[in-house]
């Protein structure tokens, strides 16, 4: 109990201190929901640890985690085969939403987009009805997966 | 009218050759099925009342060209190996009654025309609805003193295609004004539109919202179980449509329903109903 009334104010400790030192911050790592979306924004860094775009564009690509060519087409990864069409192109992505936007959008799309959204979100445990028990209790990506994609997508510039 | 849409659909076209890498089709094709030459298969029809989206589209006209060229010539269709083997089963006792399909109902095929056309129906003794694969299994026991089938048993599956092929052509029409039907049709409306898994998706997300699009290699279709059981190519096998039900709450990454369930009977009630006037297309060719 205690534990995790102490958990739901650290996030709010967290964002203090990222808002005053970002690249100082190596505290632990933001749980799922802690941190509302306000503004289609997300300004706190999951984790503190700067995203790894190489890795990001991995875990973009991986069918077992991003799986974001279902849904989104990306020239940068041509090379893949079938594209979706669900979801907008992502060619010139940074060009059209920050960096805080996009961790939100990740993070949970219909806090951003509203409730109809077909996008799933990536860390939060606001989900559907019946989770198969292997996924109970989990966010699709990690907190340092979403920070990785999210920095991926930071690259994905036309201008 | 018709020909100004096709003109356009050329136009666009000679647009995507010349332009980017990608290959969408962009919506369903725009073709018409007539199986053998022969038989006219209603795939597009204005929509019942009440229904969400004008148009009930089939399947079919999401699929490649090649896979829609299979469901139009019953030689190269892979199901109809398996209506050749439903209709064995029709024809060969089983049981400690000593009776086969065939010794009640007949084998010229008369009994069963239409008949797979018009199910899901209402069971006033079990006092729910009732699909084919359930009838056989009733049949079996009642009449046959035979084992019901386990769920997608092959012969089950066999049986199920060979009944429901015998409908080909016939506009599917689920009568929702027996015993309590409307109730499993509002049950099956509101699984329909519940959001599952951790993927957090409904049915209607993919097939009402976006079908015409593609996921990945799939090009969503309105999910309409008119063709049902399905030759699946990926599968190389036939599939029932409690096998796709589960396999498509599944990839939601949600627990599914047990096949012949109060939620899966009652989803197949509402599913079947927003096919309506769509044809019998079993065995249908799907990817």
């Amino acid at each position: 109990m205690t534990k995790g009334a102490t958990l739901k104010r650290l996030p709010v400790a967290i964002a203090g201190l990222a808002i005053m030192a970002a690249s100082a911050v190596t505290a632990e790592t933001v749980a799922p929901d802690s941190v509302p979306i306000e503004d289609m924004e997300l300004k706190v860094s999951l984790t503190g640890t700067p995203g790894d775009a190489t890795v990001g564009r991995e875990t973009f690509a991986d069918r077992k985690k991003g799986n974001c060519l279902a849904c989104h087409a990306n020239e940068d990864l041509k090379d893949q085969l079938f594209h979706g069409e669900v979801g907008p192109e992502l060619n010139g992505v940074a060009d059209r939403w920050t960096e805080e936007q996009l961790r939100a959008i990740v993070v949970n799309s219909k806090a951003v987009f509203g409730d109809q959204s077909i996008m799933p979100g990536f860390y939060t445990m606001k989900v559907g009805v019946n989770v198969a028990e292997k996924h109970q209790g989990k966010t699709i990506l990690s907190a340092q997966d979403v920070e990785d994609v999210v920095a991926y997508l930071m690259t994905l510039k036309e201008n | 009218m018709a020909k100004v849409v096709k003109h356009v659909a050329v136009l666009f076209a000679g647009v995507m050759l010349g332009g980017s890498t990608a290959a969408f089709a962009g919506g369903p094709s725009d073709d018409k099925l007539v199986i053998d030459d022969e038989i006219e298969i209603i795939t597009r029809t204005a929509a019942p009342e009440g229904h969400p989206l004008d148009e009930v589209i089939s399947g079919w006209h999401y699929r490649t060209e090649e896979t829609r060229a299979l469901e139009a010539d019953s030689f190269q269709n892979p199901g109809m190996l398996y209506v050749e083997r439903g209709e064995e089963i029709w024809n060969t006792v089983d049981g400690a009654a000593g009776k086969s399909c065939a010794s009640c109902h007949g084998d010229d095929g008369e009994f069963l025309k239409g008949l797979g056309a018009n199910y899901p129906k209402w069971d006033e003794a079990n006092n729910r609805p009732i699909n084919i694969e359930l009838q056989i299994n009733a049949c079996r026991e009642a009449n046959m003193e035979a084992k019901p089938y386990k769920f997608d048993a092959a012969d089950q599956k066999a049986l199920t295609t060979y009944i429901k092929h015998q409908s080909l052509g016939m506009p599917v029409e689920v009568d929702l004004t027996q015993g309590e039907m409307k109730s499993w049709w509002d049950k099956g409306e509101e699984l329909y539109y519940t959001r599952t898994g951790q993927l957090n998706l409904s049915c209607a997300t993919c097939h009402e919202d976006y079908n015409g699009n593609y996921i990945r290699a799939d090009h969503l279709s309105q999910g309409n179980v008119n063709g049902f059981p399905t030759y699946r190519l990926k599968q190389s096998s036939m599939v029932s449509l409690h096998n796709r039900f589960r396999g498509c709450i599944r990839d939601t990454r949600a627990e599914f329903p047990a096949a012949f369930s109060d939620d899966l009977m009652a989803l197949e009630v509402y599913v079947t109903w927003r096919g309506s006037g769509l044809s019998v297309e079993t065995p249908a060719v799907r990817q």
